[in-house]
């Protein structure tokens, strides 16, 4: 029911451009991975070759240790989930979620309109998929609109009939390319939930598309984030989120962005940065968490100026800016900082340990960052 | 307090042009039918008038159907705008699919051919065509009457321009989900554009079931006459004078057009401002 998925120095070009770049990745059975980036990062690009929808200019995709390039998108037992749902518009919700079976259990003639129910041997399939059908419709409560078209439901509900359609032939790999991206926030947030129960229920590979990191960090195993046709890193979200091994990924992961001040920067507004920072010139990154606005020990303090409050109701974001031009974000529960207006100075504090460090072009620099690699073998 | 509706002058002068242009297109039609109930020589006094002096009742109506052959001409005409209709919907349907969902090497090219298709009339290759269907000795036969139009680039046109808007989502859940590439083309993305289908049928079964000059090139029998070439050779030579029984049969000959076009007169709309043709 479950199956591992194999990308091998996978790269698509589209005439001069290259959408992907000798991409690599290794999905274990069951797992639920993200492939998360911006806009035009190749990440749909690669679900789609995944799914054999578009061919890959090189590079090889297996599935359980088999070689799938030659295989047509059926035949890879995969099921897909679109982002704009992809319903067939002319048919009921229960002849949707029955299409694949029909397609797969029901001769070509048992398939012809009107007379194609008068061919022999058909009822017992016919009735496993009635079942089928029903069953999937109850795993995510459509059962109710089995009969009505897709124009007739809302953006959740055809997000669940597209959800049916996936499982009701119980595939052993999901592909979902940005299912919830059309909807609106607290359903996004109830439909995250389902999600990721259904595949706790399904236990088959899930392999999820979002530009959304919150989606991603929330839902997944792993999140392999992408940049200009690259996997940058794939890592666990607790481990991408503190140990980030690209610039461009600590940046991605994490609201507010991760602040990065120059060492330099740093040792002029607070000698006591010089011995636990490299000698050559770095970018020094800090999480909003790590900012303090408040004495504490073995923190070192800089000299800053206040840009602006933003309020979230249980905490408060204050955005500052250092001497040198810097700026950073601090994270504080709210009322526990005096609320002064702009311009104002503010302190801050940062710990007396090494920060995360990145070089000019990027790279993690302060230690080997403990990633998983993303390139197998 | 509703302020009562009132016309404004440029809606009241709009509709002054409309009512005349209608009445303009319309009064031909009221003419043929007033004609075919009552007696002909009415057609020739000085003054007109809207209703008949001495109506005739069917009379001509049954003159149509048993001295003229108008059932013929129907059914002739039935078979060979019907026999054109479901050629070019097998063929360009599936040449309009390929046009708009694949890629592969010649696509502009074969288009731009498509295209330039499109400005060539029929009276340009008449001739050819004429020994062509004489060379294979099919001249006065349907197929004769029906071949030159099997292949629609028009509808080629049409229906690329309908299928791009189809989106490629659908199609490759489809892809996913099994089905073979012609069941993809004719159960999921012919049923979504069903209003261009019937827009293009519209335009085609008017034009070949009015079409006179075909058919007099390649019709010779009277049994193979489509409506309008049976009614002109009829209005030629016996009932010349018997404007009435003509009259009969031009009615009986335009109604299916008519009732089918009020039948499809919503798809057919939809159709035309859906692609954004016309």
């Amino acid at each position: 029911m479950t199956a591992a998925i194999e990308l091998r120095n996978i790269s698509k070009s589209f005439g001069e451009t290259q959408t992907l770049r000798d991409v690599s990745l290794s999905i274990r059975p069951g797992e639920f991975i993200s492939l998360v980036g911006p806009s035009g990062c190749g990440k749909s690009t690669l679900l789609r070759i995944l799914a054999g929808l578009a061919p890959q200019s090189g590079g090889t995709v297996s599935i359980d240790g088999a070689g799938v390039d030659h295989l047509p998108p059926s035949g890879r037992d995969i099921a897909m989930v679109f982002q704009s749902y992809a319903l067939y518009p002319h048919m009921t919700v229960g002849q949707n979620i029955a299409t694949p079976l029909r397609m797969r259990q029901l001769s070509a003639a048992a398939r012809l309109p009107l007379v194609g129910r008068l061919w022999p041997g058909q009822s017992v399939s016919r009735a496993r998929i009635g079942q089928a059908v029903a069953q999937a419709a109850r795993l995510v409560e459509i059962e109710a609109m089995l009969d009505r078209k897709p124009a007739a439901l809302s953006g959740g509900q055809r997000q669940r009939v597209a959800l049916a359609r996936a499982i009701v032939r119980r595939p052993r790999v999901f592909l979902m390319d940005e299912p919830l991206s059309n909807l609106d926030a607290r359903l996004r947030v109830t439909m995250r939930a389902e999600i990721a129960a259904l595949h706790r229920r399904l236990g088959a590979t899930f392999v999820y598309v979002t530009h959304d990191q919150v989606e991603a960090m929330t839902m997944s195993d792993r999140v392999a984030v992408m940049m200009d046709g690259e996997i940058v890193q794939c890592a666990a979200p607790t481990q991408l989120y503190d140990n980030p091994r690209d610039l461009r990924v600590a940046r991605f992961i994490g609201t507010p962005e991760i602040a990065t001040i120059s060492s330099d920067e740093l040792i002029a507004a607070n000698q006591g940065f010089a011995p636990i920072l490299p000698r050559d010139p770095a970018i020094a990154a800090f999480r909003p968490e790590s900012v303090s606005l408040a004495p504490a020990p073995e923190h070192l303090q800089l000299p800053a100026t206040l840009e602006r409050v933003e309020q979230l109701g249980h905490e408060i974001l204050v955005f500052l800016r250092l001497a040198g031009g810097a700026r950073l974000t601090a994270r504080a529960v709210a009322g526990q900082v005096p609320i002064s207006p702009a311009g104002q100075r503010l302190d801050l504090w940062l710990p007396r340990r090494t920060p995360m460090l990145f070089d000019a072009s990027g790279a993690r620099m302060d230690k080997a960052p403990q990633h998983e690699l993303a390139h197998a073998g | 307090m509703n302020t009562p509706y009132r016309f404004r002058p440029g809606q009241i002068l709009a509709h002054v042009i409309l009512l005349f242009l209608a009445f303009l297109f319309l009064f031909p039609f009221y003419v043929m039918i007033v004609t075919s109930v009552r007696s002909p020589q009415e057609l020739f006094v000085p003054q007109f008038r809207w209703l008949p002096q001495q109506f005739t009742g069917l009379q001509y109506y049954i003159q149509a159907l048993t001295e003229i052959p108008a059932l013929t001409f129907l059914k002739n005409g039935v078979i060979v705008s019907g026999g054109i209709l479901l050629v070019q919907l097998l063929t360009a349907i599936p040449c309009a699919y390929a046009l708009a969902k694949f890629q592969f090497r010649g696509r502009d090219l074969l288009f731009a051919l498509v295209l330039f298709s499109l400005t060539v009339p029929i009276q340009a290759p008449a001739l050819p065509l004429f020994l062509g269907l004489n060379a294979i000795g099919a001249i006065d036969s349907y197929f004769a009457a029906m071949a030159p139009f099997f292949l629609s680039v028009f509808a080629i046109f049409l229906f690329r321009q309908t299928f791009r808007s189809y989106p490629d989502e659908i199609i490759q859940a489809a892809r996913l989900d099994g089905m073979p590439e012609w069941a993809i083309l004719w159960t999921v993305v012919v049923p979504g554009c069903l209003p261009s289908v019937a827009a293009f049928s519209v335009f085609s079964v008017t034009a070949h079931w009015n079409d006179l000059y075909w058919p007099m090139v390649v019709i010779r029998s009277t049994d193979l006459m489509t409506p309008p070439l049976g009614l002109s050779f009829f209005a030629d030579s016996e009932s010349g004078a018997n404007y009435g029984a003509l009259m009969a049969t031009a009615t009986i000959l335009t109604a299916p057009l008519m009732l089918g076009f009020l039948l499809a007169q919503r798809h057919f709309v939809r159709g035309i401002t859906m692609t954004g043709v016309k």
